[in-house]
């Protein structure tokens, strides 16, 4: 099996839900739907206070091209529409209020039933764009601008994400067991859209009977491929050099080797979209963690606040830190109201054995980090210029070129929190950059 | 409810942390230990256990002095003192240890900072400066076994590479190399430091560390390699003045040096380019100080000039970057 060089090998965890069946939450008093939920151009509410919406009416309206509108989870009235803690920036942004009337009523004859390949390739890429479809695998980039190349970029090679990397987390492998043909007939939507006769879809070998399953359902022009299980393998570039052999240049995106990815979530809202008129509400999410007392795989109304899925999940047990997304590259958070987004690919909640809650020492230049860093970088060297805020040395060490996946951090002896210096580093270079502009 | 921590990701760790580091490589060293043990005797366990006391106790001493958090229990200053101990001769008085252990742990260590922040081996800036101070004292070493003998005086002899020195000194030849089974320093049969006699418990040391992910092989095998290279070439141009790399392969600290000294890993450089380039340079400047220095052995040596090469050679060797273009 192909894959790339540097990487690490965390325990996997993932026997806590991999076994569970999705289960459907039940429907929540109150929903918090925050306007942004994607990387890009904010969009702002076309609705107001007092207003009475319905499951699936749009919010929002985009203000540019790569932005994403978001829906109305369910039937009720909009409360309020105010500034409130965004999960992934820890920031008050805003965000529409709506209170649940109970009956969970569809907008305007939804869902309907259509044939995706009777509709013409810009027809359908309108439908995704509509349907504020985001990568759901965590980056929230909007899909139709992925699905958009310009001109002179020829894409030739799909690939779907079914890697799920990330320790614990099982949402993409449930979704891959128990909803096939919405990822197949997803990707069929993406190919015709591309232009395309054939995909990849690349699974990590952990999950032999997703693969054997897709193998028997998938037609011929889509190949199943099984990774080698090594964390960041599911990472967009790494996936790519590992199934293509074509390295991204750095600060480039796929498209310019001739590559697509999407996550095998983000391809099942498509399918939903394309197939049943059905804009991007719910997702499929992991809550499990030994800090959760029933770790369970649930198919949630994004808006959901965060307490109405732990008191589904038997409450908290010793939580010590409580996780959006997989113990990698997830965003802890404090709040318990925070509300679930599109790119909430698992909810983890850890026990303090679990995490890791200790201090940092000096770098004792052990190379461990450097070994581990698919980006192959020297992480050593970022995190001792993060220490003193030194970004602009950092750039000469390719501190942009990092994408956080946190192997360097994982694997450093003395416990640094590379990650952290890195963000650091990063947020003064681009407050430095903005100064630059006003100037 | 308890407290909820936020921090940056990732949330999760590995269970290697320096302590595990530090306790492999102690374990790594037990072969070697033994050896000394074996073959020099009680004198060699008060070496070894005055060396670890000492350096263990300074270093508490030392950070406490400096307001500094007491950090023993990670093993780095227990490691420093089992390495200062295998660098010295079996029979050093105990005072040489102290020293030793005081000029490793202070002016080698925690004057840069602490462990991550010095410059130099620690146990080898102990070692070159006990060298250079008291030289009688680090240049006797007992002969193997000789423990055994009831005699009141301690049995002494040279260690291979200094009676090479002498026999080209005073009759222009290297005769002892032909009389040298290579069995011994194999084994451990011969003169030495403590823990640098048997090349074969230090190989067993090295590779346990390579399987175990502690070390590289880089910095061994190219160190090692460029010594037999360059001794090679000059065996080849002349046998009755050069002896043959075998020899200087398995004699004096060579094999304690590029598996134990040289990859320490906060005074080698970070990648395994610059690794192999340190390893190049630590084995040139060994057989320049072995054919034509004053000393017999320059292992020491070369391995401390070029620890102060590591930051510019990790400013030269860095990796070609994912998506650079290729």
């Amino acid at each position: 099996m192909k894959t790339f060089k540097g990487g690490i090998h965390p325990p996997e965890n993932k026997i806590l839900v991999k076994d569970v069946a999705i289960l459907e939450l039940p429907l929540s008093k109150v929903f918090f739907v925050p306007t942004q939920q994607h990387l890009g151009a904010p969009a702002k509410p076309v609705v107001n206070t007092g207003d009475m919406v319905k499951r699936g009416q749009v919010l929002t309206e985009p203000m540019g091209f790569v932005s994403a509108v978001v829906h109305a989870p369910t039937s009720g009235k909009v409360k309020e529409i105010t500034k409130r803690v965004h999960p992934v920036t820890g920031l008050l942004a805003p965000c529409i209020v709506i209170e649940a009337d109970g009956k969970d009523e569809w907008s305007h004859g939804l869902p309907l039933e259509r044939d995706p390949f009777a509709m013409t390739a810009k027809e359908l890429l309108n439908i995704i764009q509509s349907a504020g479809i985001v990568g759901m695998g965590g980056a929230t980039f909007p899909t139709h601008v992925k699905l958009s190349p310009p001109k002179d970029k020829v894409v030739d090679t799909f690939i779907i994400n079914g890697a799920e990397c990330e320790p614990y987390l099982a949402a993409d492998y449930r979704l891959m067991l128990e909803h096939p043909e919405r990822i197949i007939g997803g990707a069929r939507v993406v190919m015709k859209v591309l232009g395309l006769n054939s995909a990849i879809m690349a699974i990590e070998a952990n999950k032999p009977d997703a693969i054997k399953l897709m193998q028997e359902k998938v037609p011929p022009e889509i190949k199943v491929k099984p990774l080698k299980v090594k964390y960041p393998q599911g990472a967009e570039k790494h996936l790519i050099d590992a199934l293509t052999d074509r390295e991204v240049p750095s600060g480039g995106l796929p498209m310019d080797v001739g590559t697509l990815v999407h996550n095998a979530g983000t391809v099942a809202a498509i399918w939903d979209a394309c197939a049943l008129g059905v804009p991007l509400i719910e997702r499929i999410t992991s809550v499990t963690g030994q800090g959760i007392n029933q770790p369970k795989n649930i198919k949630v109304k994004i808006g959901t606040p965060l307490k109405d899925i732990f008191e589904f999940c038997g409450g908290l047990n010793n939580a010590a830190k409580i996780i959006f997304g997989g113990p990698m590259m997830g965003i802890a958070q404090y709040y318990q109201d925070v509300p679930i987004m599109k790119g909430t690919s698992g909810i983890l909640v850890l026990t303090e054995q679990e995490t890791n809650l200790n201090s940092y020492q000096s770098c004792i230049a052990c190379g461990r980090c450097v070994e581990a860093c698919p980006m192959r970088l020297i992480p050593s060297i970022l995190s001792k210029f993060g220490e003193r805020g030194m970004w602009e040395k950092a750039l000469d060490f390719d501190l942009l070129d990092c994408m956080e996946c946190g192997s360097c951090t994982y694997v450093c002896p003395a416990n640094r929190p590379i990650v952290h210096f890195v963000k650091h580093l990063k947020t003064l270079q681009r407050e430095a950059s903005a100064r630059r502009k006003e100037a | 409810m308890k407290d909820i921590f936020i921090s940056s990701s990732p949330h999760i760790h590995s269970e290697e942390d320096i302590p595990w580091i530090m306790r492999r490589v102690i374990y790594a060293l037990i072969p070697g230990a033994l050896v000394g043990l074996y073959f020099f005797g009680l004198p060699a366990a008060k070496v070894i256990a005055i060396s670890v006391v000492s350096c263990m106790v300074i270093e508490a001493i030392t950070q406490e002095f400096m307001g500094r958090a007491v950090t023993i229990s990670d093993g780095s200053a227990a490691l420093t003192g089992l390495l200062l101990a295998m660098n010295l001769p079996a029979g050093s008085p105990w005072w040489l240890v102290v020293l030793g252990s005081l000029i490793a742990i202070v002016l080698g260590k925690q004057v840069y900072g602490g462990l991550g922040n010095n410059p130099f081996n620690p146990a080898l800036v102990a070692r070159v400066f006990l060298l250079i101070s008291f030289p009688v004292q680090m240049t006797t070493w007992p002969k193997p076994r000789a423990f055994l003998l009831n005699t009141a005086d301690t049995v002494t002899g040279a260690t291979p590479l200094g009676a090479l020195k002498t026999a080209i000194f005073e009759h222009g030849s290297i005769d002892i190399v032909g009389k040298l089974n290579l069995m011994d320093p194999f084994f451990g049969n011969i003169g030495g430091s403590l823990g640098e006699i048997s090349a074969l418990a230090l190989i067993i040391g090295g590779v346990y560390l390579i399987a175990r992910r502690i070390i590289t092989w880089h910095i061994p095998v190219f160190f090692i390699g460029t010594v037999a290279l360059m001794t090679g070439i000059f065996w080849v141009i002349n046998p009755n003045l050069y002896a043959n790399p075998a020899f200087h392969m398995l004699s004096g600290g060579l094999m304690l040096g590029a598996i134990f000294m040289a990859t320490d890993m906060v005074t080698s450089p970070i990648t395994n380019k610059g690794k192999i380039i340190f390893a190049i340079g630590c084995g040139v400047i060994t057989v320049v100080i072995r054919l034509w220095g004053g000393y017999p052995e320059g292992v020491s040596f070369a391995i401390l000039i070029m620890n102060a090469f590591v930051p510019l050679i990790n400013k030269m060797a860095r990796p070609e970057k994912f998506g650079a273009g290729k």
